[in-house]
């Protein structure tokens, strides 16, 4: 069975007297463990895929289920890693690593202990204490993650967590993600609008389509991990690379409707 | 539905996330700046009462009747009275307007049920209340703080109102992935993410209390330092009105300068110079 299953998932939203059709019968499924990158064009109806599996957003037609069981709602099963951070200003980095358990209603001991393993993961330690207005926007984005890792969710979903991040950055928080995923491994929906990081962090890169927004293509990405700056040069990724950017941007005209 | 640009809180500028362009800074303290500023307005003042502006009194006067008022107990008693209405008035009003706003901004129907009365009341100037409040309460204090807490209530509700609607939904769905129900959401996120507008209104409110405080003062008050002034018109006695003015922007200041490190203190984490 997979972790999560999306069947014929699509999204109508009203746009005054008319309506924009988001997603148009999706169908996806992620096995357990596995990692999911998602390319498209802008407004394909990537962040809205990802709203649904989290439970923020309604779909109109079809069902998800995570184990099964119909998603009706967001839980903390499901870790959300939002692409602005949206870490909580009045709370210190632990506050906010905390913020779940607390929730949860984790004793303040294990709660502590928890945060710091966290906080450490990503490290973040030297700063645990650091207001977010006083971190780097590489800091606020390791932070968000090791708050959404805090909560411990068998799932997590990624919307374009290194966006605002600069290429050096970047390539340091795909590494790190890497990493921490191969320790603990969790099933990943990752999206993304940067190709190359598609290929090198996943198992499969599912290319979405706009107008409606469907699901275009989904490659395999058949690269051994741990991956590496290697495999960042060698001759598989360029092709694999090559193939969903022809995927992504030489995309059939949309059908009308 | 977003309610019309409220002036004094949105203006006031504390709550927003705006930097101000990084400008050349100024080498010379602030305070010493300050300092020499208020010396030339009071130097200003005297050449303007010294080139015997109609019936202007210079500092110096102005100075010496607000030693004479001060020796024998009035200002004291005044500023007390005064301050005494202002701050229970304030305190009833905030205390009223913050749940309201509230309400107001996380409930639909609450919105829909309070937003025209508060709207319509704010078009109403406190002072146009008083001819009604001394009607329907007497001469007593009670329409005194009723017209100065109603002043401080609309400045606040609407702030607090605006802060709440203001919240960032990105936070709110932070918060309900991490498996938060709407009472933790409203208390870990809608109060903390809204304080700095509520704080913002409270200072609106407290300037609005001060501004109707002479007003409210007119309704046969005994005391108090609008009515000294009022008392001083009668008699051209403008040394004591200025000793009054005086007093009233300096008390106004100081509760002023008191919320705002409260707010300093509560809000720091906001992300501003
Ligand atoms: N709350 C909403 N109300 C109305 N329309 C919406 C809403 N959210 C998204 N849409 C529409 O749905 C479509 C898909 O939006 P979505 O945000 O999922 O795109 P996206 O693939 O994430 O785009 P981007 O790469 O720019 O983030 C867009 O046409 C957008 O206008
Ligand atoms: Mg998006």
């Amino acid at each position: 069975m997979n972790k999560i299953e999306f069947r014929g998932v699509g999204k109508v939203y009203p746009l005054g007297a008319d309506t924009v059709t988001a997603l148009s019968a999706v169908d996806l499924g992620l096995a357990d463990g596995e990692f999911v990158t998602v390319v498209g064009p802008s407004g394909c109806g990537k962040s809205t895929l990802l709203g649904i599996a989290a439970g923020l957003v309604e779909p109109s037609s079809g069902s998800v289920t995570v184990d099964g069981g119909p998603v009706t709602g967001p839980g903390p099963d499901r870790g959300v890693i939002f692409q602005q951070y949206a870490l909580f200003p009045w709370l210190t980095v632990r506050g906010n690593v905390e913020f779940g358990l607390k929730v949860a209603g984790m004793g303040r001991a294990e709660r502590r202990a928890r945060a710091e393993r966290y906080i450490g993961l990503v490290g973040l330690t030297d700063f645990a204490d650091a207001l977010p207005k006083t971190l780097s926007g590489g800091m606020r984005q390791r932070c968000a993650i090791a708050r959404a890792y805090a909560a411990d969710p068998r799932v997590l979903l990624m919307d374009e967590p290194f966006g605002a991040l600069d290429a050096l950055t970047r390539v340091r928080m795909q590494d790190q993600l890497l990493d921490t995923w191969s320790r603990e491994r969790r099933t990943v929906l990752f999206i993304t609008h940067d190709v190359d990081e598609a290929v090198y962090l996943g198992n499969r890169v599912v290319v979405m389509a706009a107008g409606p927004g469907r699901v275009q293509e989904v490659i395999d990405v058949d690269l051994p991990y741990p991956r590496t700056e290697q495999t960042r040069l060698s001759p598989e990724f360029a092709a694999l690379r090559n193939r969903v950017w022809r995927a992504v941007y030489h995309q059939p005209p949309a059908k009308e409707g | 539905m977003s309610a019309p640009a409220e002036p004094g809180a949105a203006g006031t500028g504390t709550a927003r996330r705006r930097r101000a362009p990084e400008g050349p800074r100024s080498r010379v303290p602030a305070a010493a700046l300050n300092a020499v500023s208020l010396a030339a307005g009071v130097g200003v003042w005297a050449a303007l009462a010294g080139a015997g502006v109609q019936g202007l009194p210079g500092p110096v006067e102005v100075a010496q009747r607000g030693w004479e008022l001060g020796a024998d107990g009035t200002l004291v008693q005044d500023a007390l009275a005064s301050l005494r209405r202002v701050f229970v008035g304030f305190a009833l009003g905030t205390a009223l307007a913050v749940p309201v706003g509230f309400l107001m901004g996380w409930y639909g129907t609450a919105r829909g049920l309070l937003e025209p009365w508060v709207q319509f009341f704010r078009t109403i100037p406190p002072l146009a209340i008083i001819p009604l409040a001394i009607v329907l309460l007497g001469i007593g204090e009670t329409p005194k703080l009723v017209v100065i807490g109603l002043g401080a209530f609309l400045s606040c509700v609407i702030s607090t109102f605006q802060g709440v609607i203001g919240v960032d939904s990105t936070l709110i769905n932070a918060a309900r992935v991490l498996g938060a129900n709407d009472r933790v959401i409203f208390a870990r996120v809608v109060v903390p993410a809204s304080s700095p507008f509520i704080i913002v209104g409270m200072r609106v409110g407290l300037g609005s209390a001060w501004a109707t405080l002479v007003a409210a003062e007119l309704i046969a008050a005994q005391e108090g330092l609008g009515f000294r002034m009022q008392h001083a018109q009668i008699y051209y006695d403008l040394p004591t009105i200025f000793v009054g003015l005086i007093t009233i922007g300096v008390l106004g200041l100081l509760m002023d300068r008191l919320l705002l490190a409260a707010e300093r203190r509560l809000t720091g984490w906001q992300d501003r110079r």
